[in-house]
């Protein structure tokens, strides 16, 4: 049975299927296919499965390992989770979903490269169409800026396949490391998806663009099987450790001005997407367990923020920190899941982000990397600004909007609490997820050193943060945008448009005026009168001396034109001009 | 109509938050001395000093991004 089910064909084909079904028969079927892809990816042992011949090649879809299958579970949990939220939506938009769970599946299974280009290109696509169903011009203009950047980075990524096809003659999905132009292709293909700066603005961009329950998936799919693609083909590669150091900090800048409090997310996206990238750069196996333990928890809070944010949005119609506040008194239950998941990932104790993030920390600890530590530690408690504190703070406290709503529907609520269940589930108890890791592992996240000094770091940070909130210097929220590198192509572009339509077509108008209006004109004017009147210029000598009155001469003139314009000369003169110039030719001779 | 009073509405119960708050941190500035630390960098090892890094990294941000704003804040409809 399992032989015949790929869990990435299973999505992606079962979800052609539920026009089929209606009413609770669909919400059945809808779950039913990511729970039973858990199913398959959980219990399936480590192997190559369902291979099949394609031209002269093997395609593996079910390259199974400790690496592959903790991201599968993950993947396949969160589809399962994400669908339950997402049950009012249309059709369209559960098939686009389970489309693109399924291609996360299937990269993440991908045996060799063009199994894995061809999910990778699916899921870019089935993406977009979360992002249309935000049904606005916005949403619109956002999706297709996504759209072409992604298909860039496929662009990128095929290159590179075919280039190192071409050097080695294979196309097993496994270690590359940078060296050569085709590796580097592949890392780029690969780091435009996991939204390494300064690829990232798409992200910003068009996840808060997406309907409410869209988001949940997109939050959890590109960038963590960009990770995962990263850890498979580029584990140990330094420049991915300062890529991601810088990943983790310069997006709390943003998010501590940034309005739209899903746009904040997802700058908190980028953020913990840095400490993964880190991870895969110090490339050891704590480093590496850290990253996957790290993605998994990740993937689960995110998923409940967004899910939060999710809520308040479609109850609400709307999402910026200046339309919102006191929602705690009608949304409790809301703010209650949305403080577990802003509690996770800060790390605070107790909490999943605790027991994965500190092992990267402990990695960067356990090689020296002083600056690094550093960084990670700031970027670290500088995530419960923006997660933590700011967006419950905004959405459910701050000053009273006035807004009175109620609770999402059921079913959202049930996914929250099932994902806050799961992050707090983790956070007491990480044996589970510690035996899904790649590697054995030998870390205990609750030390009294550990706990005392995460809390002492998460604490007084806040501290930091209600002084300057009480004191007024902390940045107040204003309805404004703020820049990013996707002003080069927003801006840039349109300016490079303008700067190509003013110098080119400029040096087309004027070719234009100069030689077609103004040469082309003068040759063909010289060529239909000019002979006529050289003509009537000698003539005119001889009516002076023939004592020609003005009437006659003109019509003489009349007659001279005519005679050109219909090329009806007399043969004599026909006869005469040819002697003239055979005298010519003779006597230039 | 009577106006509902919720959990923070009343200014007793934001004092009785922010209490908790004080409370909780002068128990972790003193329970650091009394923890063995250990750590992968000597400065782990002193007492409190996640606390001033937690309570500098907050200044260091917000005086960076107070900066950084000046720079990028543009109107809401700047790209339409």
């Amino acid at each position: 049975m399992i032989e015949r089910c790929p869990p990435a064909l299973l999505l992606v084909i079962g979800s052609l299927l539920i026009p089929c079904f209606k009413g609770r028969l669909k919400q059945i079927y809808l779950l039913a296919l990511p729970l039973y892809a858990l199913y398959v990816i959980y219990t399936i042992p480590e192997g190559a499965y369902w291979t099949c011949h394609f031209m002269d090649r093997v395609l593996t879809l079910g390259y199974v390992d400790r690496l592959s299958r903790v991201f599968g579970i993950i993947f396949a949990l969160i589809a399962f989770l994400a669908v339950l939220f997402a049950m009012q939506e249309k059709n369209a938009h559960h098939m686009s979903a389970l489309v693109y769970s399924g291609s996360a599946l299937g990269v993440t299974f991908a045996g060799d490269f063009f199994t894995l280009y061809v999910f990778w290109e699916m899921m870019a696509v089935a993406s977009t169409f979360l992002i249309l169903a935000g049904h606005t011009i916005a949403a619109r203009k956002a999706a297709f800026r996504y759209v072409l950047i992604h298909l860039f980075g496929g662009l990128l990524l095929l290159a590179g396949i075919a280039a190192r096809f071409h050097e080695t003659g294979t196309l097993q999905v496994g270690y590359i490391g940078l060296k050569g132009i085709s590796s580097y292709l592949i890392f780029l293909g690969v780091a435009l998806n996991a939204a390494v700066p300064p690829l990232h603005p798409w992200l910003k961009d068009a996840y808060p663009e997406a309907t409410p329950s869209g988001t949940v998936f997109l939050s959890a799919f590109t960038t963590k099987s960009a990770v995962y693609v990263m850890a498979r083909t580029f584990p140990g590669a330094e420049l991915l450790i300062w890529l991601g150091a810088i990943m983790t900090v310069f997006p709390i800048l943003y998010a501590v001005f940034e309005n739209n409090l899903r746009r904040v997310l997802s700058y908190s996206l980028i953020n913990q997407v840095g400490f993964m990238l880190c991870g895969v750069g110090i490339g050891t196996q704590l480093a590496l367990n850290g990253t996957a333990s790290h993605a998994f928890c990740h993937i689960l809070y995110k998923a409940l923020l967004f899910m939060s944010m999710g809520s308040v949005l479609q109850m609400t119609g709307k999402i910026r920190c200046t339309d919102l506040g006191g929602l705690y008194k009608t949304m409790p239950l809301t703010c209650l899941f949305c403080m577990v998941g802003a509690a996770s990932i800060s790390a605070f104790p107790l909490f999943s982000g605790f027991i994965s993030k500190s092992m990267i920390l402990s990695a960067a600890g356990h090689h020296k990397m002083v600056a690094v530590w550093f960084i990670l530690q700031f970027a670290s408690a500088g995530v419960l600004h923006h997660a933590g504190l700011k967006v419950p703070f905004y959405a459910f406290f701050a000053h009273d909007s006035g807004i009175r709503t109620k609770e999402p529907p059921l079913n959202m609520l049930v996914a929250m609490g099932i994902t806050a269940f799961f992050c707090i589930f983790l956070g007491v108890y990480p044996e589970p997820l510690y035996r899904l890791l790649p590697y054995p592992v030998d870390y205990v996240p609750y030390t009294a050193s550990h706990v005392v000094g995460q809390l002492q770091l998460l604490m007084f940070f806040a501290l930091g943060f209600a002084l300057l909130l009480l004191s007024g210097y902390h940045p107040p929220e204003i309805r404004a945008i703020h820049l990013d590198v996707d002003w080069l192509y927003r801006i840039g572009g349109k300016r490079f448009y303008e700067i190509m339509d003013v110098s080119w077509n400029g040096l087309n108008r004027g070719c234009e005026r100069l030689f077609v209006k103004g040469l082309a004109a003068r040759a063909g004017r010289f060529s239909q009168h000019g002979l006529a009147r050289l003509t009537v210029l000698l003539a005119a000598l001889f009516w002076l001396l023939s004592g020609y009155d003005k009437e006659k001469a003109d019509r003489k003139r009349e007659a001279i034109f005519l005679l050109y314009r219909k090329s009806a000369f007399p043969i004599g003169l026909s006869a005469a001009a040819a002697t003239a110039l055979l005298v010519l030719i003779f006597s230039l001779k | 109509m009577k106006r509902e009073l919720h959990l923070f509405d009343t200014r007793k119960n934001w004092q009785r938050l922010l209490f908790g708050f004080y409370v909780a941190l002068a128990v972790l500035l003193i329970l650091d001395f009394f923890i063995p630390r250990h750590g992968y960098f000597p400065w782990e090892s002193y007492p409190d000093f996640f606390a001033a890094y937690g309570f500098l990294a907050c200044m260091l941000l917000i005086l960076v991004a107070r900066l950084t704003r000046r720079f990028v804040k543009r109107e809401e409809d700047y790209y339409d």
